[in-house]
Formats: structure tokens, sequence, C-alpha cells
């Protein structure tokens, strides 16, 4: 069909072979598919996926417990007595988590009865990051970048607390700024890079974290190291750069969770009430609807990753003004990541978010206390903490399990 | 024979060889039902296919018909009911139990390797191979060339099937279905993607497939098709047989029945006013990212009060010269105003606030955010203006409003307006978009498929909503592969053909001389070609 065709009275479309039809680029891959599809599920599978992942860390608990090893080797001549030993075992482990995270009644403290205010102080960088992640999330953004974000904050926060010497007030209004700055210029760099090259925002955060990290590292053993100290700290906070503490010195729990709640409710109000929440929330769910109707879909990729930076990065504020009072390579600990499975929990609404933060604060706080008062590893807790993950990162495992019917989006093709 | 486009030289065929006559069967469906969840795409459907026969199934999009086809040629297993060939019960695992009782299938979205030749293409699945496994493609050549010889396809078995014609390829589909001996034929929905030449062609093969013993089973839409070719048509509504027609039915007694209401299928429109001029685009030329110069050197202007209709086979230029008044599209170079004003270089929001409403050629795409309420949808270019926000707080009273009353001035059929639009049928879908996009004084309306799988009813009522905004003195473009709607809307029909624009006609030009456009004459040598049809047009090969 090449060959020169001798002039005919028909025209001869295959000599002027048609342009191909252009594709363009899709903006959500399969990345931004998988996402919807974790969203796509309700607080029923939220719920559920805690239930299944508590009945399976009970097991563990179980198989793992001595008692129950011992009284199944009778078991044939006393099954009863198996029974007992795997209800005792469970109910001790979680009875002692249950305690730990909110009253114990036979705790001899205050701090050691009322250890829901551990939940609180656990939760409040959590729901500080959650919201970061939840915040990307709906904009179509994976931002695993929050750990990052976190030490960036805390490193920034920290700096502003060693070395600025300020009236009481002032000060820490000085340190939660220029902890916010920091969160939001590290996930500012993922948000341009993703606006202006396309690069992939998993892969640009994933790397940020190591930067930071090792940033962080190499900042605690020249320009922040404490003196007095020969390990990579820093010094500690100043008073003045402190969140005070909301109950006084036998608590830990400090303003930073006043703070997250204000952003909890900020950024509901975002998502859902403001105009700009409304552009985040059409770019997260169609970028190619977004861009026609007008919206400029870099630049919300760019702003949202700074707000979703800065509240990671006051994330860091809770830590080195609040909990730990001074900066280390660990201070953003497992947070960072936590943050995504509390924003998947919570699928990605604020005040999921903030409800999935207490849960995983609880399960620390709770954690220590199952692990000395049951003798059961904390581990435990990591592994339930993963089973939670998985269940939620696949909802057709939970659907199956429980035989709920996915909603068709568009029906049946005909 | 006409042999239009498609035709390669005449010498390169080989002598025809004795038709084989294919041995007709008998084909079955008896009380078919097949359920998705709680959806019923098809409803105890029965259906009798004679041997020999063109059998059309006519209806909707959505009505149930493609299912229906995917049942029977073993893409889906039926819920209930049964398939009978010939008079015995048949179970099909998959699509290769049904190619073995000889029921082949074209699909809308041609099954081809791109990549691979035709004849790689048709051995695909049912490999012919020589000793040692070595693929033998010679026996399948040997049987592209005599199936092309006896219906006159002069299809080159070694030819890329990616840089074949679209009609060429769905030649290779049907090449492919009758070298396994397909005796019943189901084509679905074949013309869309055919210039009204190439459709004609299509039907004349059919009618040879026909006489030669091989059972078709058209699925369509389109009327005018339906009627041409069948000689029996079956009419589906929402899953359900709602009765079987004569070809010679009144064409509006079919189209109340696969809508089942009455229809007109005429839109009565006076005499466009044209006023002033507008809009105007001037030497436009948009190249995409591979280079290539997709819209060539265009220029056209359209007047208030007028509907300018933009006719072409699918993927001809339309898409990026509709996206490039937009301001969707890079390199961009020429002209594009609008009362004046340059639009060429601005952001698609500038363009919108200019007075441009648009909607896009897919609206679940490019249209609509899918999660979104009906209510969101239906302010997703004005959320910035009051009274949808103010102080950059969203106004929820006044988009619930503003969604109430759109809802009832466009009848879009929906329980709440805070549904998300992805429940809506596409018909309701499409009622959105053009509900926002008229919503607001506009200078410039641009519709790129306006009706693309909208039901019957549906269409009716969005042309008219269209032909409004026009007697309101706006300046209209449409953009539509459909020739049935673009002779219907339009007070001029502009032709593009590979990016460039082969002439600008009046509105009520024939069938014929735009076809020969789609096909790339331009206005005067299809002219030319239509009052001397012998005579040889002298032009160089683009």
């Amino acid at each position: 069909m090449t060959d020169p065709a001798p002039r005919t009275t028909e025209p001869a479309p295959e000599q002027a072979p048609l342009p191909a039809p252009t594709t363009r680029p899709r903006q959500d891959g399969e990345g931004g598919r998988v996402v919807r599809e974790i969203l796509s599920g309700n607080a029923v599978i939220s719920v559920l996926a805690v239930i299944v992942a508590l009945i399976i860390g009970a097991i563990l608990i179980a198989v793992t417990d001595p008692r129950v090893g011992s009284a199944a080797g009778y078991f044939f001549a006393s099954p009863g007595a198996t029974v007992n030993a795997i209800w005792a075992s469970v109910s001790d482990a979680y009875g002692a988590l249950l305690r730990g995270a909110t009253y114990d009644p036979g705790a001899r403290t205050w701090q050691g009865k009322l250890g829901i205010f551990e939940t609180l102080t656990f939760a409040t960088p959590l729901i500080l990051a959650g919201l970061s992640v939840t915040l990307a999330f709906r904009t179509g953004l994976f931002n695993i970048g929050a750990q990052g974000q976190i030490i960036l904050g805390a490193t920034f926060a920290g700096a502003a607390g060693f070395f600025l010497d300020l009236p009481v007030g002032l000060h820490l209004v000085v340190v939660i700024l220029a902890g916010a700055l920091g969160g939001a210029l590290w996930g500012g760099i993922a948000g341009v890079l993703k606006a202006k090259t396309g690069a992939h925002e998993v892969i640009v955060t994933i790397m940020l974290n190591y930067i930071a990290a090792a940033l962080v590292l190499y900042l605690l053993k020249n320009q922040l190291k404490d003196p007095n100290s020969t390990n990579p700290v820093s010094p500690k906070m100043p008073d003045n750069a402190l969140y005070p503490l909301l109950l006084g010195p036998n608590f830990r729990l400090h303003a930073g969770f006043i703070l997250a709640i204000a952003a909890v409710l900020a950024v509901g109000w975002l998502l859902n009430r403001s105009t700009l929440g409304f552009e985040y929330r059409a770019i997260g769910t169609n970028p190619l609807a977004a861009r026609t109707a007008g919206m400029i879909v870099s630049r919300g990729y760019i702003t949202v990753m700074l707000i979703a930076g800065a509240l990671a990065g006051l994330a860091g504020t809770a830590q080195v003004a609040g909990t730990e009072k001074s900066l280390d390579a660990e201070v953003a600990g497992s947070i960072g990541f936590d943050a995504i499975t509390v924003a998947l929990l919570g699928r990605s609404t604020p005040w999921g978010t903030f409800f999935a933060a207490l849960l995983f604060g609880a399960f620390k706080a709770g954690g220590t206390s199952m692990a000395v008062n049951a003798d059961v590893s904390i581990d435990i807790v990591a592994v339930v903490q993963s089973l939670i993950v998985l269940f939620i990162a696949a909802p057709p495992l939970i659907r199956s399990m429980f035989r709920i019917r996915a909603v068709r989006r568009e029906g049946a093709s005909a | 024979m006409r042999r239009a486009g498609i035709a390669g030289p005449a010498h390169r065929r080989p002598p025809a060889p004795t038709p084989r006559w294919v041995e007709s069967l008998k084909l079955e469906l008896k009380g078919i039902t097949k359920s998705f969840g709680a959806l019923v795409a098809n409803d105890h459907i029965d259906l009798v296919v004679e041997p020999g026969q063109i059998h059309s199934l006519l209806g909707e999009n959505g009505a149930g018909k493609s299912t229906l086809m995917n049942v029977l040629y073993g893409l889906h297993q039926p819920t209930s009911g049964e398939i009978h060939v010939d008079g015995s019960a048949v179970a099909f695992a998959g699509p290769a139990d049904a190619m073995a009782v000889g029921i082949g299938m074209v699909h809308q979205h041609f099954m081809l390797v791109p990549v691979f030749t035709v004849a790689e293409n048709v051995a695909l699945g049912n490999e012919s191979t020589g000793r040692g496994g070595i693929l033998d493609l010679d026996a399948t050549r040997r049987r592209i060339r005599e199936i092309s010889a006896q219906f006159g396809f002069d299809v080159d078995p070694d030819a890329l099937v990616g840089e074949l014609p679209v009609g060429v390829q769905q030649r290779v589909e049907i090449i492919k279905a009758l070298a396994r001996e397909a005796k019943v034929l189901i084509l679905d929905e074949p013309t869309a993607v055919l210039t009204p030449q190439e459709t004609d062609e299509l039907m004349d093969i059919m009618r040879q497939l026909k006489a030669n013993g091989t059972s078709i089973v058209f699925i369509s839409h389109k009327l005018r098709e339906v009627k041409a070719v069948s000689d029996k048509i079956t009419v589906i509504r929402r899953g359900k047989v709602v009765g079987t027609a004569d070809p010679s039915a009144p064409t509006t007694e079919l189209a109340s029945m696969m809508v089942g209401r009455s229809v007109s299928l005429t839109l009565e429109k006076s005499a466009a006013e044209p006023g002033e001029t507008t809009f105007a685009v001037t030497n436009l030329t948009v190249t995409n990212d591979a280079g290539q110069r997709v819209v060539d050197d265009v220029t056209f202007a359209v007047s208030r009060g007028e509907i300018l209709g933009i006719a072409g086979v699918q993927g001809n230029g339309q898409t990026e010269l509709a996206e490039a008044v937009l301001g969707l599209r890079r390199h961009v170079r020429g002209s594009i105003t609008l009362g004046g004003t340059e639009l060429v270089g601005r952001s698609v929001r500038e363009v919108l606030d200019a007075g441009v409403g648009y909607v896009p050629e897919d609206r679940q795409d490019d249209g609509l955010v899918g999660g979104f309420s009906i209510a969101e949808n239906l302010v997703l270019d004005l959320y910035k203006q009051r009274p949808f926000s103010r102080r950059a707080t969203l106004d929820r009273a006044a988009i619930a409003a503003n969604a109430a009353a759109k809802v009832a001035e466009f009848d879009v059929r929906t329980l709440s307006a805070a549904d998300p639009v992805a429940t809506l049928s596409g018909g309701n879908q499409q009622k959105v978009v053009l509900a926002r996009e008229l919503s607001r004084p506009l200078k410039l309306f641009l519709a790129s498929q306006p009706t693309r799988g909208v039901d019957v009813g549906s269409i009716e009522f969005l042309h008219k909503r269209i032909v409004a905004e026009r007697d309101a003195g706006t300046p209209v473009l449409i953009v539509s592969t459909e020739l049935d709607e673009v002779l219907e809307l339009s007070d001029r029909i502009a032709v593009l053909f590979a990016g460039k624009l082969m002439g600008v006609v009046p509105g009520k030009s024939s069938r014929e001389l735009l076809g020969l456009m789609m096909a790339g004459l331009t206005v005067d040598e299809a002219r030319a070609h239509l009052d001397h049809p012998d005579a040889t047009i002298e032009r160089e090969p683009a």
C-alpha cells in the first residue's frame, strides 16, 4: 500500500494516513486508581479492618503464650482448660492495653492511672501528620514524605528554639511558624517537582525522607550539637519555646494537642467549605476535568504540598517543643509512616484522621502497659498496626471476608 | 462494486477463486438473563437468527445489546437461559467455544495487535505450525487472499495493521472471523468509526456475506443504517426485548420502540439569522507533542446567531481544534479571536471568563468529576463567582439552589442533586454539562460531540437547547463525528480531513458531498466529482 498508486477517481485515504489520535497524558495513573479504590471504602471497612487485625493479633498472643501451650498439651483430657487459657491470655493482654491507654484503676500514681492523656500526647503529632497525608491524598498526591517534613519541621523549630531568645509567648509562636516553614519547604520541593517536571511525588518524597534524615544527623553533629553531650543530640529547648503543659507537670500532654484540634477544624474547612479545597478535590478526583474547568492543576499541586508540608512540620514542633523537648535523629520516630496508615484508616477525612490517630496513640500508650503487665511482646502492637494497613490497603479483601458488595460506579457496560 | 477509499491498485488482485459456500446455521437465544449484581443487563431475552439473515439489534446505548452479544460470544456466562445452535443447546466457556461452533465477532473497539501484520493478526490464536512448531503463515496468507478476493477487500496480508486506515482494520477483523469459518458474524456498532462512504461499503459487504450464507447480527443505534440493511429488527430497551419489526417499518415507529415514548426525530429549527461575525479562527495550526501538525492552517469564522458544524471522521483534528480554542493545547500558531480579543496564549480560565461555554468531547474524562455531586459539578467552573462563593468560602445554599433550578430546567433524572454525578446515565450526565455551560451569558458556545452516548430522547432535548442558544444570538460551534447530527444542527458545515479544512458548505449539503470531503477531497474536487463521477481528479498525494 505504499506503492505510488495510480491516480484514481476516488480519494485514497491510505495515501494520507490519518494522524494518530493524540493521547493526552493521564495525570492519574495506576497510583491514582489505587488510592481512589482505597478511599472508596466506607467507615465500615475501616472498623472491620481494625477488628480483624485485633482478632489476628489475639491469635498470635494466644499461640505465643506458654500457658496456652501447656494447657493445649492436655487438650483432649480437658479442652475447657485450653479455652480458658486462651481467654485468660488474650483478655490479660488486651485488657492491659486498654487500661494502659485509657484508665487503669490498679495503678499507684495518677500518671499511671490516667493513660488516656498519654494516648492524647502520642496522638498529637499523628493527627497533624495524618492531616498532611489526608490533604495531599484528597488532591490526588501520595505524600509519603511526611516523615521528612516532620524532621525538617522539628529541625527548623529546634533551631528557632535554641538560637533565639524571645519573650514568653512570642518565642513559641516563632518556633511553631519555623516548624511549619521547614515542613512546607520540604513538601514544597516535591510539589514543585511534580508540577514542573511531572516527577512522581512518591519517589521524590521517599528520597527527600532519606535526605532529611541525613541532614538532621549532620546538623546534630555540627551546628545543632549540644556541646555538653557526646551524642548527636541538641541542647534542651528553652522553656519559653515549649508548648505549655495542659495538666501540670505530672502529665506530658501539651498545648500541641489544642493546635492539632484546631488543625482538624482548619483542614475540614479548607477541604469542604473553601474554594481552594473545591479545586483540590476536583484535581484529586479528575485532573483533566479540573483543567478543562479552568483550574490550574500544577499550581494546585504546589500549594497543597506547601500546606501538607506545613502540617507535617507542625507535627515536628509537637515533638521537639512538646514531648521530647530536644532534637535528636529519632525525633520523627515512625510518625511519618504511621501517619499514612492513620490517613487511610480515617478514609482521608479530617475527623476520621483524628480518630484514627487517637487509636494509634492508644496502641502506643497501651502497648507499654501490655508489655509490662501482661508480659506480651510490644511487637504485637506493631503486628496489629501492620495488619490494619494490610486490610485497609486491600478493601476487596475485607469486602469478600464480610461479603460487602462493592459499589459499582458506572454500572455494567452495555 | 464501489471500493472507494479502501481498494488498492486493481492489478494486484489475484484471480477470484470459486466462492466457498458457507453452511448456514440457526442461532437461538432462549430466555437469556445476565445480571451484574443488582443490575440486570439482559432480562429473559429471546432471539432467533435465521440462517443467512441480517438480523439487527437496535437499542440505545446502555440497553444491553453488547452484553447480550458478549454472552453469545462466550465472554460472559448467562445468569440463566440457553443458547441453541441448529436446535441443540450449547454452552460457551469462552470465545474459543463460540468460534468452534462458527460464531465470529467484530468488536466496536478492534482486537488487533497494531505492530503485527494482517496475516499475523489473523493467525493469532489460530496459528498453524509446521514441523518443530515453527509458525506457518503461508496458509494464513493464502486464506486472506482468498477471502479478500471473494469479497473485494484487497487487504495485503503483509501490511502492518497499525498503518492501515480504520476502515481496512475493520475488514481485517471480518477476515479474522471468516478465516475461522464463522457462520454467524456479530458486528458491534461497526459504523461508529467509518465515513459515510465506508459505511455504504460495509453494508455492501454485509449483503455479500449474506448472499454467501453467513448470518449477521448487526448491532446499532442508528436507525437509518438498520433500516437499510436488515432482514429483521429486534429492539431492546433496558435489557428487555420490546418488539421486533420489519425494515420497512417507519423510522418514527422504530425510534419510539427504542426510547419507549414517541420522539420527534426532526429538529424544528427556524432559518438562521446571522448577525455580526464575532468568532474567527485564522491560519490556526496545532502541533502535537510528537511534532505532527494535527490542525493544519485552518481558517473559518462564526457569526452571532449561527451554528457552524465541524464534520469529519474521528481523529482528523477536531478534538485538537476545540482544545486549542479553550487554551488546553500547547504549540498553537495562528489566531483565534472572540469579539476582537485574541484567545491564543490565554489560560483556560481567561478563555472561560471571556464568555466561552465549552462542552468537551469526553464528558467523563474532561467534563465532570465523577465523585463530585451533581450540584458541585454544576458549578465546576463557576465556583469562584458569586453567589456560589464569597471570601474564598463556598456558599452551599446557593450551590444547592442553583442545582435545584438546573435539574428542573434541564430535566436531569435524579433523586437528589447531592448524589454523585457518576450515578447518572450518560444522557443525564450530558445534561449536567450543558446545563452548567449554558448557565451564564456566553459569547461563544463550543460543543464537541454534544450527544455522544446520549439516548434518543435526550438528544432531542439537547439539540433544542443548542438551537435556543443560537436564537439568543450566540455563535455556536458544534464538533461532531455523527454526520446526522451535524446535518441536523448546522447552518453551515466545515469539514476537516487530516487536520486540514476541506471547505465550508451550506447546512443543507448532501451526504455524498460531505462524505467525499470527509474522505479528503476539497469542496471543489468533491463537487466536480459528483458532477462528473468518471472524470479523473488530479491531486497531489498528501
